[in-house]
């Protein structure tokens, strides 16, 4: 009998030491960059471009090039990830071609960011001659960022209770009239928070703007959606590992680490807290 | 066999019929009804249809764009094929997946050989998993079974910021955390190599394991635990013997999904592991895997040359690579939601 407490102590003390692991390793890793990034950053990092060949200066047009990316990334994910999430939870019946639309949402998400890349190259950059360019980039963004936002819609609609629709319904509205009057209201703030996560993830790629238009470096802004950019997590990647002084710029590689880090767990903390608040204040 | 057809034949013409009332209406909703012809409502009658119309044309455009999943999937598919094709008619299929020597610039011969980078891919994607399967079954179950439920609350997010962390600030800290460390632990040169890049990987696919082990484990029936715990079993028990079997196909799914992204992970191996071409012999070589190396050189290669659609060949082994992958998860778990219900 006191044998079989002990084994659980002892399990339970594994699990916890599991837990205890996951976490170090985070706050460990956000320790780091939050101490030697915090050196780095000061109101001219943040406002100036990279000068002296990137060992001086800010990261004003990484931040700006991540920021434009981003915009085409929602423009193209957003709307195509609702009105799918919409197909899919209000219209679809349970057939074989709504399972096959389900599998390959499933699958394309699982497609590594390297291949949508290639893709992005080939279709956007050579075939419809967009160039390697802020369209191109946040265009392959926005497939990649497909899957998530869809799903992350579809969560939203589920959580309409069903007799709203049916109220609505039953008073002789149409299919259209009580998604659009019943349905929508209430899913489109959750729906939101949901593609906001969607594109804080896409922000922080690397691997798909690689060939589709990141540029090295670049001493002024983009001027239009055909121009190159540079990307905030591309030119951590340079400092990194492609500078000629690696070392020198060690602080500044922290600095942009760290501008990325807040950057995208500010936006993902942000969805998070508000999808929180949502579920706590809503009582259906 | 004949009644099978029959069946299918009336089937499809089910269909065919709800397919045409779908499209112009039940025949009495169109035939006016004996109160409609009394009264003038044409104008009514007309907004009906025109509203059915506008029905459908809605339905039509959310159809689209629900469609459009498997068109991108398959579009993909093709881009990578059409492009990989002119690689295999210069390279024999023999030589791209045996050979050892990827060396597409070489002035004498060029070889286009996968292998080395394939078992790059295999020996970092064991590695993460060897650390994240054990460390991730045991978050979940800790969060499942142990973890009061305010402290799941709390961790859950936690798990949800470790996945929103970018992966070149992962491989960053790959490179300046990790890196010096391994170096003084095994006595080499520098920490780039396969256990570092195998030990970001597992960071990386930790949080997918997480999830969705916890999820399994949360949907096995409260019957199963309740039934292990009246017959006298501890709660360890309980977990070891009855959930985690009741829970495995969910586990395992997990386990694959984490599998393909560690797989299709570009930057954190690409900083981390070293990138020697050279065939890895261990876990302590620094490796090349095939996500780093199109990323190395679809940079510098001239477009529409062998190189440039080898490059894309290595893209199709992939999504090939990935694409099972996922799918072996999704039928494991789609068998798993089966039994559920």
């Amino acid at each position: 009998m006191k044998k079989k407490k002990v084994i659980q102590f002892i399990g339970f003390m594994l699990l916890r030491f599991c837990l205890y692991t996951v976490l170090a390793i985070l706050l460990l890793f956000l320790y780091d960059i939050g101490k030697k990034g915090g050196g780095a950053i000061s109101w001219e990092f943040l406002s100036q471009p990279p000068r002296r060949g990137m060992t001086q200066g800010g990261i004003f047009p990484a931040i700006m090039g991540t920021f434009l990316v981003t915009i085409v990334t929602a423009v193209l994910a957003i709307p195509l990830g609702m009105f799918a999430a919409i197909y899919l939870n209000e219209y679809a019946k349970q057939t074989r071609l709504t399972r096959i639309i389900r599998l390959s949402i499933r699958n394309l998400s699982g497609v590594p960011s390297i291949v949508y890349g290639l893709f992005g190259v080939i279709l956007f950059v050579n075939i419809l001659k967009f160039g390697t360019s802020i369209l191109s980039a946040g265009l392959t963004l926005g497939l990649l960022t497909l899957p998530w936002t869809i799903t992350a819609s579809e969560e939203a609609l589920k959580t309409i209770p069903n007799s709203y629709r049916e109220g609505s319904l039953a008073l002789g509205a149409t299919k259209w009239q009580s998604i659009r009057t019943n349905v929508l209201p209430y899913a489109i703030p959750g729906m939101l928070t949901g593609t906001v996560l969607g594109l804080a993830r896409a922000a922080g790629e690397t691997a798909p703007i690689l060939f589709t238009g990141a540029a090295f470096y670049l001493p002024y802004l983009p001027k239009s959606l055909s121009d190159q950019f540079m990307a905030l997590p591309y030119h951590l990647y340079i400092l990194a590992t492609q500078h000629h002084a690696i070392q020198q710029v060690r602080p500044l590689a922290y600095g942009t680490a760290l501008v990325l880090i807040v950057l995208v767990l500010g936006l993902n903390m942000t969805a998070i807290v508000i999808r929180y608040r949502m579920r706590r204040k809503r009582r259906w | 066999m004949k009644g099978l057809s029959k069946g299918r034949w009336s089937e499809s013409a089910l269909w065919v019929s709800s397919l045409i009332e779908k499209l112009w209406g039940r025949a009495e909703d169109i035939a006016p009804s004996p109160s409609e012809t009394a009264s003038p409502s044409r104008s009514f009658m007309k907004k009906k249809t025109i509203g059915r119309w506008k029905e459908s044309a809605i339905k039509a455009f959310f159809f689209t764009n629900g469609v459009l999943a498997i068109i991108f999937l398959i579009g993909i598919f093709a881009v990578l094929l059409s492009t990989a094709i002119p690689a295999f008619k210069e390279i024999p299929l023999k030589e791209f997946f045996g050979n050892r020597t990827w060396d597409p610039t070489s002035p004498e011969k060029a070889q286009y050989g996968l292998l080395s980078m394939i078992v790059s891919t295999l020996i970092c994607t064991t590695g993460a998993l060897l650390v994240a399967i054990p460390i991730g079954l045991g978050v979940a179950a800790y969060l499942s079974d142990v973890a009061h439920w305010r402290v799941r609350e709390i961790i859950k997010p936690i798990v949800e910021i470790l996945a929103g962390i970018p992966s070149v600030v992962t491989g960053f800290l790959g490179i300046v955390l990790f890196g010096p460390v391994i170096a003084k632990i095994f006595h080499t040169g520098h920490g780039l190599n396969a256990v570092n890049g195998s030990f970001l990987l597992a960071i990386m696919a930790l949080p997918t394991i997480i999830s969705i082990s916890e999820d399994s484990l949360n949907a096995v029936p409260s019957a199963y635990t309740e039934a292990s715990l009246a017959l006298g079993g501890s709660r360890w028990q309980t977990l070891v013997r009855v959930k985690i079997p009741a829970a495995l196909s969910g586990i395992i799914a997990s386990f694959m999904l984490g599998l393909g992204r560690a797989i299709g992970e570009t930057m954190t191996v690409l900083m981390a592991t070293g990138n020697a071409r050279a065939f890895p012999h261990g876990f302590l070589e620094s490796v090349r895997t095939m996500t780093a190396n199109i990323a190395i050189e679809l940079g510098e290669v001239p477009y529409y040359t062998t190189h440039y659609y080898a490059l894309f060949a290595i893209g199709l082994v992939l999504f090939i690579m990935t694409f099972i992958v996922n799918l072996i998860a999704d039928v494991i778990l789609n068998k798993y939601q089966q039994r559920e219900l």
